[in-house]
């Protein structure tokens, strides 16, 4: 033989992959969040940076210790840094850091690592977090402040509570847009709404910022784009139509759609590829039923928003949803999933 | 990828098939390279098993003295094939030789005449317009054809429609969605005419009254060629088909060609349609030409690992060493050489084995091209759901598989894959979706063929 043998690596087609794999999406994620995070920063000064990082360093942490246990450094991936950032994004500006770390903790545990890591929740991790926030501090979970309220660099004082002390009463609180409509009938501008310029969550406030940072994600095929346009176009036509039967009670469509967390939920919780369903018709479904949910419980619930509840609900939902809309077979009659 | 409304809502008259992927076509080292023929080595090996079905049953002795396109192998049984010398020289040996499929299979070695002028043993033309259906078919089965895109599937069986069915449809496949590969793009712009006598000798064979020649976009200079040289009085139409991997998948090809679904677990004559490659088709329109059986097959030889690619006419049973001599030796850092594309070929681990009927392409990736990637955990990112051309849950499927839970995966029509690989490649996660169901496919068969056994014997 003339030619020597080279050492030849034995495996089975196929030979060539696509590009990106799972951790440059969830950095791409991540990316697109940052001019969100910008624009939380810029509306609540640098207190608003230093909750999404106690938040993102709060998930960062277990995720890093358990993964450690198994020789993986599974921070990498980037998925935790999305949970810690997305729940930051739904915290008041003024919420003691220690509570944000805790609830990083608490939505990656409970959320992510007890079902078996990343791909194995059946809820958002991010709002796993928050609502379990929600139950152990609803009254910091509920003191707003307006933005651009002190000096960029001024930390609002409750920020730096210590651990289980009772918050500093010294917070100018604000309502919220879907608070004044519920509580007062009041209802906000909608250019406020759509800049931010109003008082809310973190993220719940730039509207713009985060449909323009969807629609990166969209185009770059990361994001399926049928759940934020499904909730959109259900909660528009649900809004309107209760707009349209009783004006004073009701707001506008459009208002709907830009206050409070619909925006962030629609675009960055509810899109999250393992907790939604699994076929494109499943998508339309989630997407209608959190539209659904949200309308109802804002205008006929206790609550002022719904956001939260209505995407954690349609988690519950998304092994249903599953079995119910898988595709037919080529050549069959039959879908997927069903018993022979 | 992602389809807004699919294709079919906004253009009725839809060429291609739902979902696949688009790989890229690396087809630039090769796509304008002629045909040359490979010179005649040494040493021909000749595997027994080189189709689909029963190996052939030897007819020579060694020592025997043999002409190039003299029979050297028969059938064993209906779906199995002859074999021809495809040298003149003296057989040395019938021995286990090593196969490209990894297992060392009984072949007839031949050592070539160096003196031979290696004519064709006896050359002659076959009238076609004369023969009777029945044989026109025993005349492809003598001449050992079998699918040259790569399955190598008997083609006189195919041919052979069943009691109560009928073949209303020819397609010729020259899809080649294979990224890399050229050698059905060259033969359908050097053998035209060839292909077009193919094309009679399959319709009147299958008593069929439409032929369709389908081939992608990418191959522009063929579809003109072929449509210009079409013969006025062949009912035949060239198909331009998008430019998708798995285009060249039989049951994909009659969708997009025909728009008919082959139901699952059947054959394409349940639509009334035969599918035959186009290295098939020309090469039978040779035989009827001069009499010359499968002895020789078009290989593209290419890759960033080969000095000088090429589309070559190698004479079957050609050693991959001698193949790769003749295209300059390969480069320092080859890691991976395969035998046809790089979604659907076998990797190589020994030199010296042949080129079969089979072999469309060989392939030589370096160390750039091969690369490790981790696995992650399933995202349920929807992108194989998004490209699997018949329609399955690969995420759903891969999850079972990891967990051994074969039974399950027959819920989710595992049986209906065909093992594309489209959605290995594209998932994020890398993880090995296809090569799981490959092994969750053969333990079911044979779980399947254990249960009827019983069933009989009880």
């Amino acid at each position: 033989m003339k030619t020597n043998q080279p050492s030849l690596l034995l495996t089975t087609s196929p030979f060539i992959k696509a590009k990106h794999d799972t951790s440059w999406i969830m950095w791409q994620v991540n990316f697109a969040l940052s001019p969100v995070v910008l624009a939380a920063v810029y509306f609540f000064g640098s207190g608003a940076l230093l909750v999404i990082l106690a938040a993102a360093a709060g998930a960062a942490l277990p995720e890093w210790l358990v993964s450690r246990q198994r020789g993986e450094n599974s921070l990498r991936d980037g998925s935790a840094v999305i949970t810690g950032v997305l729940l930051g994004l739904t915290l008041p500006p003024a919420l003691p850091l220690w509570m944000a770390f805790v609830g990083g903790n608490l939505g990656i545990v409970a959320g992510k690592l007890l079902f078996g890591g990343l791909g194995f929740s059946i809820f958002n991790p991010a709002l796993v977090g928050r609502a379990l926030l929600q139950a152990a501090f609803p009254e910091a979970m509920t003191t707003w402040t307006a933005p651009g309220a002190g000096t960029f660099f001024s930390l609002p004082a409750a920020s730096l509570t210590p651990p289980f002390l009772k918050v500093d009463a010294d917070v100018i609180s604000a309502a919220t847009p879907l608070a004044r409509m519920k509580f007062d009938g009041e209802l906000t501008n909608l250019p406020d709404l759509l800049l931010g310029t109003t008082s809310g969550s973190l993220g719940e406030t730039a509207g713009i910022v985060i449909l323009l940072a969807g629609a990166y994600l969209a185009a770059r095929k990361i994001l399926n784009w049928r759940i934020p346009v499904g909730i959109f176009a259900t909660v528009y036509v649900l809004g309107a139509t209760l707009h349209a039967i009783d004006p004073a009670a009701y707001p506008p469509g459009l208002f709907h759609l830009f206050a409070g967390g619909l925006m962030i939920g629609a675009v960055f919780m509810a899109t999250d590829p393992v907790t939604s369903p699994n076929s494109h018709p499943g998508c339309w479904i989630f997407a209608a039923g959190i539209g659904v949910l949200v309308v109802v419980i804002r205008a006929f619930g206790g609550l002022p928003e719904g956001m939260m509840y209505a995407i954690l609900f349609m988690n519950a939902m998304t092994p249903l949803i599953n079995r119910a809309t898988q595709p037919r077979v080529f050549g069959t009659r039959r879908r997927g999933g069903w018993k022979r | 990828m992602l389809n807004f409304v699919g294709p079919g809502l906004l253009n009725s008259d839809r060429r291609t098939f739902r979902h696949g992927v688009h790989p890229g076509d690396f087809k630039e080292m090769t796509r304008d390279l002629p045909i040359e023929r490979m010179p005649f080595v040494p040493e021909i090996v000749l595997p027994l098993s080189q189709h689909i079905g029963a190996p052939s049953k030897p007819v020579v002795q060694p020592g025997a003295r043999v002409r190039r396109g003299q029979l050297v192998a028969e059938p064993d049984g209906f779906v199995s094939s002859t074999l021809h010398a495809s040298v003149t020289g003296r057989v040395k040996a019938i021995e286990r030789r090593n196969h490209p499929s990894g297992a060392p299979v009984n072949a007839v070695v031949i050592e070539t005449d160096p003196v031979s002028a290696q004519t064709l043993y006896h050359e002659h033309r076959l009238d076609w317009e004369t023969m009777a259906p029945g044989e026109l078919i025993e005349a492809i089965r003598q001449g050992g054809f079998v699918g040259l895109g790569g399955a190598a599937f008997p083609t006189h069986v195919k041919l052979k429609i069943p009691e109560g069915k009928k073949a209303q449809f020819f397609i010729v496949n020259a899809a080649e969605c294979e990224p890399y590969l050229n050698s059905d793009f060259r033969t359908l712009l050097e053998h035209t005419d060839r292909i077009f006598l193919g094309v009679r000798i399959f319709l009147k064979a299958l008593g069929a009254v439409r032929a369709y020649i389908g081939t992608e976009t990418n191959k522009p200079e063929a579809i003109e060629r072929l449509r210009q040289r079409m013969p006025a009085d062949l009912s035949c139409e060239v198909v331009a088909l998008e430019t998708k991997y798995p285009q060249g998948a039989e049951k994909m090809l009659i969708d997009a060609v025909l728009h008919k679904e082959v139901p699952s677990g059947r054959l394409p004559i349940d639509v009334e349609v035969v599918v035959n490659n186009v290295g098939t088709v020309a090469g039978v329109g040779e035989l009827f030409e001069f009499g010359q059986p499968l002895i020789e097959r078009i290989v593209t030889v290419t890759g960033p690992g080969i000095r000088r690619p090429s589309n070559l006419l190698v004479p079957v049973g050609t050693l991959l060493t001698d193949v790769i001599d003749h295209c300059g030796g390969m480069t320092d850092d080859v890691r991976q050489i395969l035998f046809g594309g790089p979604m659907m070929g076998q990797a190589q681990r020994f030199l010296n084995v042949p080129v079969m009927k089979g072999t469309s392409g060989v392939l030589f990736l370096t160390d750039r091209e091969v690369v490790h990637r981790d696995e992650y955990p399933c995202i349920k990112c929807l992108r194989c759901v998004d490209v699997c051309p018949v329609l399955l849950n690969p995420s759903r499927l891969g999850a079972l598989a990891k967990a051994g839970l074969y039974e399950e995966m027959m819920d989710y029509n595992i049986l209906d894959c065909m093992e594309c690989a489209s959605c290995s490649f594209v998932c994020p996660s890398n993880i090995p979706l296809v090569q799981r169901f490959r092994v969750a496919k053969g333990v079911l068969r044979e779980e399947m063929a254990r249960k009827k056994d019983r069933a009989e014997t009880s």
